[in-house]
């Protein structure tokens, strides 16, 4: 039966539900109600909520019992994951499975508290130092939210990686019925790695330091290939009315729910546009974007940012077709009646 | 069926509890739904607005600029809502505290002297429920059996004495509605 939940609260639930062992963050608007949820849910079921300090010692919380072999989960909204880039990349550097939930805000600075899609550059590309990329899922919907929040923790795991859900304030505040999934128990088993105290075996040793370069060489070119890894298994897309379409529209998150609209409304003037949407933003879905620039007549992406995630779309696409675009910036969410227009700009 | 509604007032008179009690009885008879607040920097006697799209088909956009309908408590949320409901659509006045006059003639609207409806009925606080009876008889968009069932199933524990009043309230909203 569907139940009726906001955005922040259902995925709270989807990461309990996933066996979350372990919650470190900090509160920061428009993502205070995922925090809220645990710190009245983790504590009476056993497990562990700590409202840190800041988002910096959140992080390195969640490193810590990462290592230990815990699942364990941050949440933050934009200026609190910039806060976090440096424990992420010790985090990447170690390899221990984490997951973060960004709700994303306006920036750049202290910005503001409304919707935004402006962190792709920082989630995407490794905000942190040194050659990484988090795996970021993107939810368009309170019930995407969930699904992949569950799923998140088993990817993480996989393959020993941050796993970043990434949404905006509309997400996280709207409320939608949603089916969750059933709770979970995890199974605690040694992998091999986790540091669970040494009594009766050799030690082990998790570090993201490599003094020698030929060592940290070495090991860099591991963590590529986990990458190549990601890359080739992991890219997740979804289409609407796409199967005869002359154009398309390339948008994530909430900037796709609006578009999607528009799209319908630009269906009603005989415009045949359709909405192709990566919801694996890294890894991103270059190669279908590849095949849609072959048989559109132009792309037109949409974003709460001023044009992040069209780079990918050009690196996907490369100059087959003409590529616009049409962006709000300030945490303004576009509306479908300011899409349109850009269809019909695009259309000319 | 598709509606865009949109609930403005200030902080304090329920307008998101309202955009709720209808969400929730359209995830009831099975419709899609989405809630969405306005949200920000928010302080007692701020105004407040929510955002449900009620639909039969899949929502794309949760936001809208041109609702089917509006809802507005107060004299600003009057000024930003009246001029945007689309043609056809219906307009809910709460007259306690909106004296102005709406000039448009391509759409319903509806008035309703909801703070001394709802004190008659026992508290001025249900002024929101009178509202949300008003267009629910106005547009048809939902059955008031479904209505009174979440009523019961949502309304808060220290509220729970007023289960009666506010189902009277519904009641007292669509007689202003019915053509």
């Amino acid at each position: 039966m569907k139940e009726f939940w906001k955005g922040n609260e259902a995925i709270a639930e989807a990461a309990l539900r996933a066996g979350l062992e372990a919650y470190f963050g900090y509160p920061i608007t428009p993502q205070t109600e995922l925090l809220e949820y645990l710190a009245k849910h983790m504590p009476p079921q056993g497990r562990a909520f700590v409202q840190a300090e800041s988002e910096v010692a959140a992080i390195n919380m969640v490193y810590g019992a990462a290592c230990a072999g815990a699942r364990v989960m941050s949440s933050s909204s934009s200026p609190g994951v910039s806060l976090m880039q440096e424990g992420l990349s010790y985090i990447a550097g170690s390899e221990v499975p984490v997951v973060l939930v960004d709700i994303m805000r306006g920036g750049p600075g202290l910005g503001n508290i409304a919707p935004s899609q402006g962190d792709y550059f920082q989630l995407t590309k490794g905000g942190g130092h040194g050659d990484y990329h988090p795996i970021v899922l993107a939810p368009a919907s309170v019930q995407e939210a969930v699904d992949l929040t569950y799923g998140a923790f088993d990817l993480a795991e996989k393959y020993r990686w941050i796993v970043i859900v990434a949404a905006d304030g509309n997400i996280g505040q709207m409320m939608e019925p949603i089916e969750l999934p059933p709770p979970r128990r995890v199974e605690r088993r040694d992998r091999g790695w986790e540091l669970t105290g040494a009594q009766g075996r050799p030690r082990r040793v998790i570090t993201s330091i490599y003094l020698q370069p030929e060592a940290l060489h070495q090991y860099n070119e591991h963590l590529q290939r986990k990458q190549r890894e990601i890359e080739k298994h992991e890219v997740r897309y979804s289409e609407y009315l796409m199967e005869d379409a002359e154009y398309a529209i390339v948008a994530f998150g909430t900037s796709a729910r609006v578009s999607q609209t528009a799209i319908k409304w630009a269906r009603a003037k005989g415009i045949r546009v359709g909405l192709f949407r990566p919801i694996s933003l890294y890894p991103f879905p270059y190669a279908r974007v590849a095949a849609i620039s072959q048989r559109v007549r132009a792309i037109l992406v949409v974003e709460m940012n001023s044009g992040q995630m069209i780079e990918d779309v050009r690196l996907g696409a490369l100059d087959r077709v003409p590529i616009s675009f049409f962006g709000t910036m300030g945490g303004l969410v576009p509306l479908p009646d300011d899409v349109l227009p850009a269809i019909e700009k695009m259309v000319q | 069926m598709h509606h865009e509604i949109i609930i403005s007032g200030f902080g304090g008179q329920g307008a998101l509890f309202a955009g709720q009690l209808l969400a929730y009885a359209a995830l009831a008879e099975d419709r899609h739904v989405t809630w969405i607040p306005s949200y920000g920097p928010e302080m007692r006697g701020g105004t407040a607005n929510c955002t449900v799209i009620i639909s039969d088909e899949e929502i794309g956009s949760p936001l809208v600029r041109n609702p089917t309908a509006a809802i507005v408590m107060n004299p600003p949320s009057f000024d930003r809502f009246e001029p945007l409901v689309k043609p056809g659509g219906v307009l809910i006045v709460n007259t306690s505290l909106v004296s102005s006059e709406s000039k448009r003639s391509d759409i319903r609207v509806v008035k309703a002297q909801a703070n001394e409806l709802a004190a008659e009925l026992g508290a001025a606080q249900m002024a929101n429920v009178v509202l949300v009876g008003a267009l629910v008889a106005a547009t048809g968009m939902l059955k008031f059996e479904t209505l009174d069932r979440v009523l019961d199933e949502h309304i808060s524990a220290r509220h729970r004495d007023k289960l009666d009043s506010n189902k009277a309230a519904l009641r007292r909203g669509a007689a202003l509605a019915r053509p």
